[in-house]
């Protein structure tokens, strides 16, 4: 994508490479976010268009640092996968009280049918829970004209805006028309103290609550008068409402019927939907994952028909939206499954694995590419739950278990994945050790691997791949007081790998095992980075 | 009541293989080729999980006006396949009718490179769909690196050839 192409030009894009588009187009002085399958591309393409991008240690992080970008009177943009946002929970339901000087746009990148994710939550629950206006793109096209819209709104209402969008609207590519809404340039980025709306004591959050609610009822009545709707007349017989992607379905699976398509999904126009709803016979709700519109509309007395229970499992699809509308309850043809993912021959967790097994360990693990070692032929993660979640796990196992079970417990965690949520749980194993003590296994291979080699604190290098500051797993674990701390190549010194591990569970100690070596897919181009910063480092010491 | 206007149905390519064997390249490239040609086009993929070894496919549909990003189960026109054992995988893909197009369509001991089988089956495709022979050249250029040009290139008439 060419950031320089004249506007109006036609671009084949992905949804994610969209939402960056729109972000430059827009003026966004800072783009934040954590890596994660399927938003990571959105960060990625900002800063290769020439936006200011950064990945930060967590979602938490990433959102409190947007929010000091809108209270600054800039824009931003923050992302992360559905996941993620429970991370961010904390700061967006508070945010949303407040008022913002600038923007603030809310990229949840959801995985209905958990392509790459560990749970198939619908975000759409957040905008209701936190009070959040929430736009849903259907396609690239959308994605570019909703990300500037989403702008606009912020900016009127002075609140977050959520963007929801799912992995076929992030992956998927469409044609895009550059250009074809514009907004207002952004302001001067500039500070005013405002304490009863940016200080959320409870003096200041009640009234703040009663602001939020009046805020949301103005702009359901904005989305019922304008909004971002699409009718599409059709068959009085049959209508169908619907939003995201699912319109996609929709409209291929049914061409003949009314539809009317929600852009703006909360505050849901309602009146609109009801109207509809007696323009048609019949008035079905297509919707993916949870029937959070279906239930909108019967609460406000509408009738409509949804979904079955078993379309809320996996995406919905062409062939289920028909299955649907025909009242089709015959079994759902199943997939022949495929090959399945597996450990690339020469990845450095095989190793670690290899050792975690003979020596018969129980694993409490974590997410990234060594969660595959659930798989055969290792089979040694015992435990997956969310980001982080491994130390504690493994800390609670050790309280609970008997001494020789216990014993047996190791915690295996990622690198980026220890920035991301692993440092708290090593403060719990200070401050609560069990026992039996406990060992921790980080597995450091100098990227985030999975999500397609981005970089994290820990590697001392931006998002752009530029060097910054590092964080030193080794220095920062011993600063917290854990007595045994050891660095090991745990592909070249293989049998010393196994056998300091088997030392570390016969202690009844606090261990932290860093197993660095490089992802083999990065090492390459991490070798190359090194090798380039070195070589700018000699130039400006012989200058 | 104004009835919807009757569009025609697009054409349906599913490309399929193994992570790593340039599935994902493969249905770039068509879809540039489409997007070239002036026409609506969809391309749909997976990344994360499915890229570790694991079996990848990727959508790409082109024609009048295309919805869904992905090829409804049974309606491919065209399933690609790179590696022989995801055949029957994606077997299901295909319409009735719909034409299959393998390695064996191929023969490998004439590629320069064996990683050039993604290209060299576009080649086979390339002989059933309205695309121009200058305008695949140009999506090949643009989405390949320019030391791998040449082996591609040949790989592509090959399997033109074909």
């Amino acid at each position: 994508m060419d950031s320089q192409a004249q506007p109006n030009a036609l671009a084949l894009l992905s949804g994610d490479e969209a939402v960056a588009l729109a972000a430059l187009d827009a003026g966004v002085t800072l783009g934040t976010g954590y890596p994660g399958t399927p938003s990571t591309e959105i960060l990625e393409t900002f800063e290769k268009l020439g936006g200011r991008a950064q990945w930060s240690p967590n979602e938490k992080v990433a959102m409190e640092v947007a929010i000091g970008v809108a209270f600054s009177g800039a824009r931003a943009l923050v992302t992360m996968k559905h996941v993620g946002l429970n991370v961010a929970a904390d700061p967006l339901f508070t945010v949303a009280l407040t008022r913002l000087d600038g923007a603030l746009i809310v990229v949840s990148a959801d995985d209905p049918g958990m392509a790459s994710s560990q749970n198939e939550q619908d975000n759409r629950r957040y905008a209701l829970a936190a009070g959040v206006p929430m736009l849903e793109p259907s396609d690239s096209q959308e994605a570019y004209e909703f990300t500037l819209r989403a702008i606009e709104l912020s900016e009127r209402w002075q609140c977050p805006v959520l963007l929801r969008m799912t992995t076929r609207v992030c992956h998927s590519k469409t044609v895009v028309r550059r250009g074809s809404v514009r907004i207002a340039p952004p302001g001067a980025p500039h500070f005013e103290h405002d304490f009863p709306s940016r200080v959320m004591i409870p003096a200041y959050a009640k009234p703040a609550h009663r602001r939020l609610r009046k805020r949301l009822a103005e702009i359901a009545a904005w989305n019922d008068a304008e909004g971002l709707n699409q009718l599409i007349p059709g068959s009085t017989s049959v209508g169908i409402i619907t939003s995201g992607v699912a319109f996609q379905y929709v409209r291929e699976a049914a061409p003949e019927a009314s539809v009317l398509k929600l852009g703006v999904t909360y505050p849901l126009p309602i009146e609109r939907m009801r109207s509809f709803a007696e323009s048609v016979d019949l008035c079905y709700v297509i919707e993916e994952g949870d029937p959070y519109l279906v239930e909108a509309a019967r609460t406000a007395g509408i009738s409509v028909e949804g979904k079955p229970e078993a379309y809320r499992f996996g995406e919905l699809t062409t062939a289920r939206v028909r299955r649907i509308l025909e009242e089709d309850d015959t079994p759902e043809p199943k997939p022949v499954p495929g090959k399945p993912p597996a450990l690339c021959p020469g990845c450095p967790h095989r190793s670690a694995y290899g050792a975690l097994k003979n020596l018969n360990c129980l694993v409490p693990g974590d997410i990234g590419c060594y969660s595959l070692g659930v798989l055969p032929p290792y089979e040694m993660m015992d435990t997956l739950v969310c980001m982080g979640a491994g130390i504690g796990v493994g800390l609670g196992m050790r309280h609970s278990l008997p001494p020789d079970e216990a014993r047996r417990v190791v915690s295996v965690i990622g690198d980026s994945t220890f920035v991301h949520s692993g440092i708290t749980g090593l403060v719990e194993m200070v401050y609560n050790p069990p026992e039996t003590g406990h060992v921790v296994l980080i597995l450091d291979n100098g990227t985030t691997a999975m999500t397609g080699m981005q970089e994290h604190p820990g590697t001392g290098r931006t998002l752009a791949h530029s060097s910054t500051g590092k964080v030193n797993f080794e220095a920062l674990v011993r600063s917290l007081g854990i007595q045994n701390v050891f660095v090991i190549d745990p592909v070249k010194d293989a049998a010393e790998f196994e056998k300091l591990v088997k030392d570390c569970l016969e202690k009844p100690e606090l261990s932290v095992v860093i197993a660095r070596r490089n992802c083999l897919l990065a090492a390459g181009a991490i070798r190359a980075l090194e090798l380039s910063e070195q070589a700018r480092c000699g130039d400006e010491q012989t200058n | 009541m104004s009835r919807p206007i009757k569009v025609s149905r697009p054409t349906n390519v599913v490309v399929a293989g193994l992570g790593g064997q340039g599935v994902l390249k493969a249905s770039d490239i068509l879809a540039e080729v489409a997007f070239a040609a002036g026409v609506d086009v969809k391309k749909s993929e997976l990344h994360g999980m499915s890229q570790r070894g694991g079996s990848v496919s990727s959508d790409v549909r082109f024609g009048e006006r295309v919805f869904s990003p992905m090829v409804p189960e049974g309606e491919a026109d065209f399933l690609v396949v790179l590696s022989p054992d995801q055949v029957p995988v994606n077997a299901a893909a295909l319409r009735e009718g719909g034409v299959l197009i393998e390695p064996s369509l191929i023969d490998e001991a004439k590629l320069p490179n064996k990683k050039s089988i993604n290209v060299a089956l576009l080649g086979v495709l390339s002989r059933h769909v309205q695309f121009s022979e200058e305008a695949w050249i140009a999506a090949l250029k643009q989405n390949l690196a320019e030391k791998l040009h040449q082996a591609n290139l040949t790989a592509f008439y090959l399997g033109r050839k074909a």
